[in-house]
């Protein structure tokens, strides 16, 4: 009898356990087709950073924005973390006024392009008064004004394979990247201005992301280039952006 | 299923009452993750904490802003050339906090299903009388052990105690904790203007984890004041005395 039982046991434990193994392979495959694991998900804290990710992506609506603030709520003290670069490049577009300066768009788009500070201010142009929070936890309240990263991904024309869009700094050890969803969201900017001027050397002139639903270190200072691609396995380690090295996650939504 | 062993039936069958399993299986087993999440979450909080031990009210705060007190602590921020505790700090915190949250789900659920809140954790109306509460209260402060047959329920301060911990405290800490990410509040954004601003839930969540580790120390106490080996035995195997044999 209990050899019966053992053996039925057995059967069924066996089936349960082929069952969830296929289960989790099956829920692999559709959370990487549906784009819902994160690029550093390797590695005892990509298990976290995975489940993070795959729940706001699923539970989240895509488009819901962050929330904006009167004029009268912009902080008065608004740190900046960081020094522009020193590279010689950097000097000089400086010294320049930004005058030479181009944003390059290449990668999965129909028409790559690149633009000038003059181009960029030529699209329409928007504000958010938004909250930025600092990784290590400090924040403060700012007004943007800037071209929606949309616009200009329309204007070159994203191919449907696009999966991420990459961008760099002319701070040459720091670079992210989006999703699609972020990266189209109504609140993902190219930020020229700052608080009603020119966006100041120390916030990211000429040119920032600006990355509303995001931790403060996804809004990349000093662009030079903009990637859109379906993989980022060829850029930088492949897990997405600079941060991972330094510890920091690459979804920056919290 | 352990926690069929409560019915009465079942103990007076047993000739040692004392035998009888004082936690089931699912509250041993919750109650270690829960353990091991916890610590990893305090370790993982101070190192994030590190990176800038200072407090605001409100939205917003910073360096050069007013602000609520200050931890003499230093400031460990992560730089090109230095990788600072809050980098791991945050994975670790999410990671724990992931298996801390879905293991208080089962904990929860299955303590409202088998009814585990209702009889050993709900206080009586009775006991809920000045006089009772005082009488433990007393006891208490003469450091008096619980003879053993008190010792096979919750009396009721560690009733209150714990109620609190699993209904306000750690709801707090999860809402406190959403109330940070900007993504989760531009969807729902009530989390964070009921509390007064991203700053404020920083605050709050600081305090709350400071009272979670008030109550932490307290209970170690309390477990060392009742007799540790056995208390902790309890938990480990769910009885207070070592088996004889078999059942």
């Amino acid at each position: 009898m209990s050899h019966i039982l053992s053996r039925r046991k057995l059967i069924t434990t066996g089936l349960a356990t082929a069952a969830g193994i296929s289960g989790l392979g099956v829920a692999a495959v559709l959370a990487e087709r549906y784009g819902l694991v994160p690029p550093d998900h390797g590695g005892i804290f990509g298990v976290g950073e995975t489940m993070t990710y795959t729940a706001q992506r699923i539970l989240m609506s895509r488009h819901s924005l962050a929330r904006e603030f009167n004029r009268s709520q912009i902080s008065k003290v608004a740190p900046i973390n960081g020094n522009p670069p020193e590279s010689e490049t950097y000097q000089r577009l400086l010294a320049g006024g930004f005058q030479d300066w181009r944003l390059t768009v290449d990668g999965l788009v129909a028409r790559p392009a690149s633009f000038s500070l003059a181009e960029l201010k030529r699209f329409p142009s928007r504000a958010q008064i938004t909250h930025q929070a600092c990784e290590e936890g400090w924040s403060f309240i700012a007004e943007w004004t800037g071209v929606q990263l949309s616009t200009v991904l329309n204007f070159v024309g994203v191919r449907p394979e696009a999966k991420y869009v990459a961008y760099f700094s002319l701070d040459e050890a720091w670079w992210d990247s989006l999703d699609m969803p972020d990266a189209l969201h109504p609140q993902t900017f190219l930020a020229y201005g700052m608080n009603g001027r020119e966006l100041p050397t120390g916030h990211g002139a000429p040119v920032r992301m600006r990355v509303a639903r995001q931790l403060g270190f996804k809004s990349v200072k000093h662009l030079r280039q903009i990637t859109v691609t379906d993989t980022l396995k060829n850029i930088g380690d492949g897990r997405g952006s600079a941060g991972p090295a330094i510890g920091y996650s690459w979804y920056g939504g919290i | 299923m352990a926690e069929s062993a409560y019915v009465a039936g079942l103990a007076i069958q047993n000739p040692e009452v004392l035998d009888a399993p004082r936690h089931s299986a699912l509250v041993r087993i919750t109650h270690w993750i829960h353990t091991l999440s916890f610590f990893a979450l305090v370790v993982s909080g101070i190192g994030i904490l590190l990176a800038h031990p200072r407090f605001y009210w409100g939205e917003t705060g910073a360096v050069g802003t007013p602000s609520l007190f200050d931890l003499p602590l230093p400031f460990l921020v992560t730089t090109p050339t230095y990788v600072g505790p809050s980098s791991w700090g945050r994975n670790l915190h999410f990671l724990s906090a992931w298996i801390c949250v879905l293991n208080g789900l089962l904990y929860a659920i299955s303590g409202l299903l088998s009814q585990h809140f209702r009889k050993n954790l709900l206080p009586a109306r009775s006991d809920l009388s000045g006089r009772s509460i005082s009488g433990i209260v007393s006891d208490h402060l003469r450091l008096k052990r619980p003879s053993e047959e008190e010792s096979l329920t919750y009396n009721v301060l560690q009733r209150l105690a714990y109620i609190t911990v699993v209904f306000l405290l750690f709801p707090l800490m999860i809402w406190t904790g959403l109330a940070m990410s900007p993504s989760i509040t531009s969807v729902f954004p009530i989390l964070v203007t009921a509390l007064h601003g991203q700053q404020s839930a920083r605050t709050i969540h600081f305090f709350i984890a400071n009272f979670l580790v008030l109550f932490l120390l307290v209970h170690i106490a309390m477990v060392c004041l009742a007799g540790f080996t056995k208390r902790v035995r309890a938990m480990i195997t769910g009885r207070s005395v070592a088996r004889k044999e078999p059942v």
